[in-house]
């Protein structure tokens, strides 16, 4: 049917409003089901054997002995898994990272599993199996792993996007170049240019949650699965593939997700409780631990990246180049790629170019983390940008603001912008009463701008109205932070009844066609439009048989406020029709009334966001304290408010926790040493003051209502925002992320030796 | 299983990390008789302890037992919880001082007497963990686990406490610096169970304070501590001071310069500085994931100062 | 290993139940007793989202053996509406959007009526303190300070 998806600036009743969301009662009594809450009959628990070393040959396994421990029903090595990848390299890599082959990767890389009768009995198990390992030399640093002396984790990676293809195999696994003009002549016309080098540390998503499934294949080749995850469609497709089974086969049911931020959207150990499962001929639910959730599952990179800009005295950016270098774990990843798209994509430049390299090291399997790869792009971009601006003696607002892209600006990255909100939200923050908010003792400012690109792909959903009157709206995409109020808002905008009367589920695989994952910004915008759709459909529908009710034709039937009217006075004089009215009358007029629709979500509106903050420095212990936090950022049209601010919000404190303490500690053994929420230090309640939001709405052409995603953009620009401030209060530039205690007293006392070290030449 | 739970709520001292346990040992099976018993006396206890042939737990608060037990570190064959015996769930105020049964948890001691006399070491103990964990953790768990980035520790040594120790043979009460021989280790024979911690009772104007660094707010293992204790005399000098430092050796440290250098001052700012370099004189940290050697040591310092402030104002002193 | 009988009340109903000597009483809980509203997220007392009251104390499940529950009272989530009629903080967290994921959320709320079982009139301060214990990665903790404020207020009749 045709439909359009362009902007109309209709007016809302109900979009907008902030309803209670759906699933509220049943998460604040216990009652919501996430990954480990459920349970099948029979039911088997697995367990992961991991590798202790960072990078070792595996000699033998011997599992001879965990097979007959009484209560062990399957043992599982990458035996059981054979190769069906079919040459597909990222295929091939999913399957290695689920379960090492020759060789173990990471500290933490599964090397066999077992499903036994209860957890003590497969922990013994794991005891009892025997891993015979060669151990090799490792790397785990981002430039080490680039040298060519380090250790080569495999021996066919040869760097892609280099001409000529080089001969020698290396760690470096693919380059990227954006960008445009002629940035050596721009570097000629700059009055200052400032160039530095930045190195963030490798964070973890932190989701609460961990990894959890029920896995359930019989001799009959069919499965069930109950899982967390982003995207239910995708491992269906991912785990089908790596265990050789029809996608049909499989159904894969999404529990409620304790949350995910990219690190969900990825297959981990599903594919080891399948093969278990199919090995017992029994259901088993794995669920990983604390410590593996962080050795083996889904940390961002961590990044070294250098940054040079180039302006003219009054204020023009004339040049500007990065060089960013991002591990992917032991895999070929796009994260130095979607880094260098990023890194300059809030700016209108006339020359312009950033080379990306991903790298592999001796880590855990990279996944996305909320705006993958544009937080660190961002802080080194947005440090040399505070900092030209100070030299050259312009406030670093106004700076940007005449550097701004606008609608028509050709990005760094390749397309040209349509309407955008950078300009606005930096004019927002300029307006914004905690720009001009005094500052005490140690304290100190700092701003930063962030864009993500959002993202739309394939959704498939279908609306259906129930006999009496209420509307199910049946969406594929997983809700992670209150998109089935977002949805049923939308349900009821669009057919004009009331929130209450409709209820939005996640369906399972078997019940729509196949949904991308809760990625890239993309449920309000791509489920949401075509929820929309889905409805116009439904109200066709509807119209056919208020029409038929009326034996009237059926372009003589219009929907209003929530009801089917004659179009017009030619049409005839019927009283309205209510939906219900309607719904109740369908068994006679043609059965059951639905809307469906299915498509590729083209036009996702970038995202752009300016965040401000202040911290208190304790000089003597380095201890940093954010003190005010505001985010400023473009929403498109916010369905449900109370959800985009949290949005913002959660992603402003994940950046906050990002900056000043979080990281992968890694020790000479190439282990990691902080497997835990005890070492791993994400912000505790305590740790945050009160987060400000403020929603600006600049319509999004290509959605029906104006959405833009909102989800990922909020962690783009704190890690910058937060070093300018921690800058601007220490005197000294901040480099390295995270600005732990350690590393903000070191730069005090190097700057106090370096003044000293002055005084004495002087 | 290898893990970093040895180190998990101040166990152990990460630059000590001799642990290296095979990852996959061999205990096939593990123990297959593991029992828990819950005895409503000391003596029972200890009876317990003296007969049980394989490793034997001790379980107070369990803050740090369970999470050596689910990182398997420990797999004890018999677990004693000593929570049913009430001598050891007792605070009792003495004609000497103040004694803290062994299982008194950090909420009790918080609501308790101990608070005004010793308000540093109450402070201390109350530092652990989350409130959750306070509903659980004890002063003498915190002090057997023998960390040396155990919070309460510094501020008992400071403080002069004392740990009383029964056991199959004599009572016996150590300092509780004796208490901690090196990290993980404690100088408890075989059925020997700290029953209680003595407290010094308080001449007039004293006062002590625990303070610690922690890169959150919360939920963090100190960094590096400080415990101090002093008395005044009348005109408000100090004459008699103890400095504890946490987190930067293998066990807490006593360190006497430290204590030196205030005695007889009114902690001018002279005294200040000559107690940090004592306090940093004293460090011999290494780098780790929670912090440097760097660091802890300068950190180390300015703690101290910071404690004895606090600590003389509130012995009184101006 | 030879199981313990343990004989305990939950949500005020008289349990019994079997458990191992070295079981938290988390998995008691859950796998045991089919009370899966308190959720494992670390296992090692660093998160909070196994928050349940063992004699009216505050505490992490994952850190009390099961056999210690013998002649206690635990109340858990499961037990904290009144029938129907959910508690003060249960509809604040709703009103007040103070989820997203949800799975800390029973921890909070378990922790924040503990926090106001003490303190009726805490400040935004004293409420951060209070539920420094529980992580919660989705929010940045602002609405839950609101919602906890806003049940305060409406528990003190104010």
């Amino acid at each position: 049917m045709a439909y359009d998806t362009n902007y109309t600036g209709q007016k809302f009743k109900v979009v907008g409003t902030r309803p209670l969301r759906p699933d509220g009662v049943d998460k604040v009594t216990g009652r919501a089901r996430y990954g480990a809450d459920a349970f099948a009959p029979g039911q088997l628990v697995g367990r992961v054997l991991r590798s202790p070393h960072a990078h070792a040959k595996i000699v033998k396994i011997d599992t001879s002995k965990a097979e007959r421990l009484a209560g062990v029903k399957a043992v599982i090595t990458s035996a059981d898994l054979p190769d069906l990848t079919n040459g597909d390299q990222a295929m091939y890599d999913m399957l290695v990272n689920c379960m090492a082959r020759e060789k173990a990767l990471y500290d933490g890389h599964a090397v066999a599993a077992v499903a036994a009768i209860d957890a003590a009995t497969a922990k013994k198990a794991l005891k009892l199996i025997n891993v015979e390992y060669k151990v090799l030399p490792h790397v785990t640093d981002v430039d080490e792993a680039m040298k060519p002396s380090a250790p080569v984790l495999h021996a066919n990676m040869f760097t892609e996007g280099v001409e000529p293809k080089p001969a020698k195999a290396s760690n470096i696994a693919k380059r990227t170049e954006f960008g445009h003009g002629d940035v050596e002549a721009g570097f000629k016309e700059a009055d200052v240019i400032v160039e530095r080098s930045f190195r963030t540390e490798q964070t973890h998503q932190g989701y609460i949650e961990p990894h959890a499934c029920l896995a359930n294949v019989g001799p009959d080749g069919q499965g069930e699965m109950w899982v967390c995850t982003q995207g239910h469609f995708v491992y269906r497709n991912h785990c089908a593939q790596l265990l050789g089974m029809d996608a049909a086969k499989l159904r894969v049911t999404a529990s409620e997700i304790g949350g995910g931020f990219g690190g969900k959207t990825h297959i981990w150990a599903e594919p080891l409780a399948l093969a278990l499962s199919r090995k017992a001929n029994r259901p088993v639910k794995l669920v990983m631990t604390r410590d593996e959730v962080f050795k083996a599952s889904g940390p961002t990179s961590s990044t070294s990246i250098d940054v040079k800009i180039g302006a003219t005295k009054d204020g023009r950016i004339t040049a500007a180049t990065a060089t960013l270098r991002y591990q992917g774990g032991p895999f070929l990843g796009i994260w130095a790629e979607l880094g260098a798209m990023t890194s300059y994509a809030c700016y209108d430049l006339k020359n312009v170019k950033t080379v990306g390299y991903e790298v592999v090291v001796n880590r855990p399997k990279v996944a996305a983390y909320r705006a993958p790869s544009a937080p660190m792009a961002a802080f080194a971009v947005e440090s040399v940008v505070d900092e030209v601006a100070a030299k050259i003696g312009m406030d670093a607002v106004e700076f940007r603001i005449k550097n701004a892209a606008k609608e028509g600006t050709k990005s760094s990255y390749g397309p040209t912008y349509g309407p955008i909100g950078i300009g606005p939200t930096l004019e927002a923050a300029q307006n914004h009463p905690h720009m001009r908010a005094p500052l005490g003792k140690n304290q100190g400012r700092g701003m930063a701008c962030g864009f993500w690109f959002n993202f739309g792909g394939q959704t498939c959903t279908s609306l259906n109205v129930n006999p009496d009157g209420s509307v199910t709206v049946a969406v594929g995409t997983i809700d992670v932070g209150g998109s089935r109020a977002s949805m049923a808002l939308i349900a009821a905008e669009e057919l004009g009844v009331a929130y209450e009367n409709v209820r939005c589920v996640v369906a399972d695989t078997s019940s729509l066609g196949h949904n991308d994952m809760s990625d890239g910004s993309r449920v309000t915008f791509s489920s949401g439009m075509n929820t929309v759709i889905a409805a116009r459909n439904a109200k066709k529908v509807l119209c056919q048989r208020a029409a038929k009710m009326w034996k009237i034709p059926e372009d003589a039937v219009t929907w209003e406020d929530g009801h089917a009217k004659p179009a017009g006075a030619n049409a005839g004089d019927f009283p309205p029709l209510s939906l219900k009215e309607i719904a109740a009358a369908a068994a006679n007029t043609g059965g059951p009334i639905a809307g469906h629709n299915e498509f590729v979500a083209d036009g996702a509106g970038v995202s752009f966001a300016t965040h401000i903050c202040d911290v208190e420095l304790d000089p003597e212990t380095g201890a940093t304290r954010v003190i005010r936090y505001t985010v400023i950022q473009d929403a498109g049209k916010a369905i449900h408010p109370s959800y985009v601010e949290g949005q913002y919000q959660g992603g402003a404190a994940q950046g906050i926790g990002w900056a000043l303490n979080e990281e992968y500690v890694y020790g000479k053994d190439g282990r990691l040493q902080n497997a835990g929420f005890l070492d791993y230090r994400i912000p505790v309640c305590s740790d945050l003051p009160m987060i400000d939001t403020v929603i600006l709405e600049i319509p999004n052409p290509n959605h029906p209502y104006g959405v833009r995603g909102v989800g990922e953009t909020s962690i783009v620009p704190p890690l910058a925002a937060i070093a300018n401030a921690v800058s601007n209060a220490a005197g000294v530039r901040m480099t390295h992320i995270p600005m732990s205690p350690p590393r903000i007293l070191k730069a005090l006392d190097d700057k106090k030796a370096r003044k000293a070290a002055k005084a004495k030449a002087a | 299983m290898d893990d970093n739970r040895l180190f998990a709520k101040g166990l152990a001292f990460p630059p000590f990390e001799k642990s290296k346990r095979e990852p996959h040992a061999s205990n096939p099976g593990g123990s297959r008789f593991m029992r828990y018993e819950a005895p409503s006396s000391t003596k029972a206890a200890v009876t317990l302890l003296m007969k049980e042939k394989g490793k034997s737990a001790i379980l107070a608060g369990g803050t740090d037992l369970l999470v050596r037990m689910k990182g398997g570190f420990i797999e004890p064959d018999l677990i004693v919880d000593i929570k049913r015996i009430p001598a050891m769930r007792e605070i009792k105020k003495t004609a000497s001082g103040f004694q803290v049964g062994a299982a008194v948890s950090g909420n009790e001691l918080g609501r308790s007497v101990v608070k005004k006399a010793w308000p540093g070491v109450v402070e201390a103990a109350n530092l652990i963990g989350s409130k959750q964990v306070q509903g659980r953790c004890t002063m003498v768990g915190n002090m057997c686990n023998a960390s040396p980035a155990a919070d309460s520790v510094p501020a008992l040594v400071a403080a002069g406490a004392q740990a009383v120790i029964v056991g199959p043979k004599k009572k016996r009460t150590i300092p509780v610096e004796k208490v901690s021989t090196a990290p993980g280790r404690t100088s408890l024979a075989k059925g020997e169970i700290v029953e209680s911690l003595l407290l010094p009772k308080r001449p007039p104007r004293s006062g002590d304070a625990y303070l610690r660094f922690i890169p959150r707010s919360e939920m963090d293992i100190a960094v590096v501590s400080a415990g101090v204790n002093v008395v005044l005399d009348a005109k408000g000098v100090i004459k008699e001071a103890r400095v504890a430092l946490g987190a930067v050796a293998p066990t807490v440290l006593l360190v006497a310069p430290a204590a030196k250098a205030i005695i007889g001052t009114k902690l001018d700012d002279e005294a200040l500085d000559k107690l940090a370099a004592a306090c940093s004189a004293a460090c011999s940290p290494i780098d780790d994931k929670r912090g440097t050697i760097e660091f802890r040591t300068k950190v180390a310092g300015v703690l101290a100062k910071r404690a004895a402030k606090i600590a003389y104002q509130r012995a009184g002193g101006k | 290993m030879s199981g313990v009988h343990v004989s305990t009340t939950i949500n005020g109903d008289p349990i019994d139940f079997v458990c191992d000597p070295d079981e938290p009483l988390l998995d008691v809980l859950r796998n045991r007793l089919g009370l899966t509203g308190a959720k494992e997220g670390c296992g090692t007392g660093d998160c909070g989202a196994c928050s349940i009251t063992l004699d009216g104390e505050l505490v992490c499940s994952c850190l009390v053996l099961g056999a210690e529950a013998e002649g206690r009272k635990i109340e858990t989530i499961e037990g904290m509406a009144d029938g129907d009629k959910l508690h003060p903080l249960q509809r604040a967290f709703i009103s007040n959007a103070a989820l997203q994921c949800g799975i800390c959320t029973p921890g909070f709320l378990i922790a924040a009526k503990a926090l106001l079982k003490k303190n009726k009139n805490p400040t935004e301060e004293e409420i951060r303190f209070g539920l420094a214990g529980n992580l919660c990665r989705c929010t940045g903790y602002d609405k839950i300070v609101r919602a906890v404020q806003e049940a305060a207020k409406e528990m003190r009749g104010a």
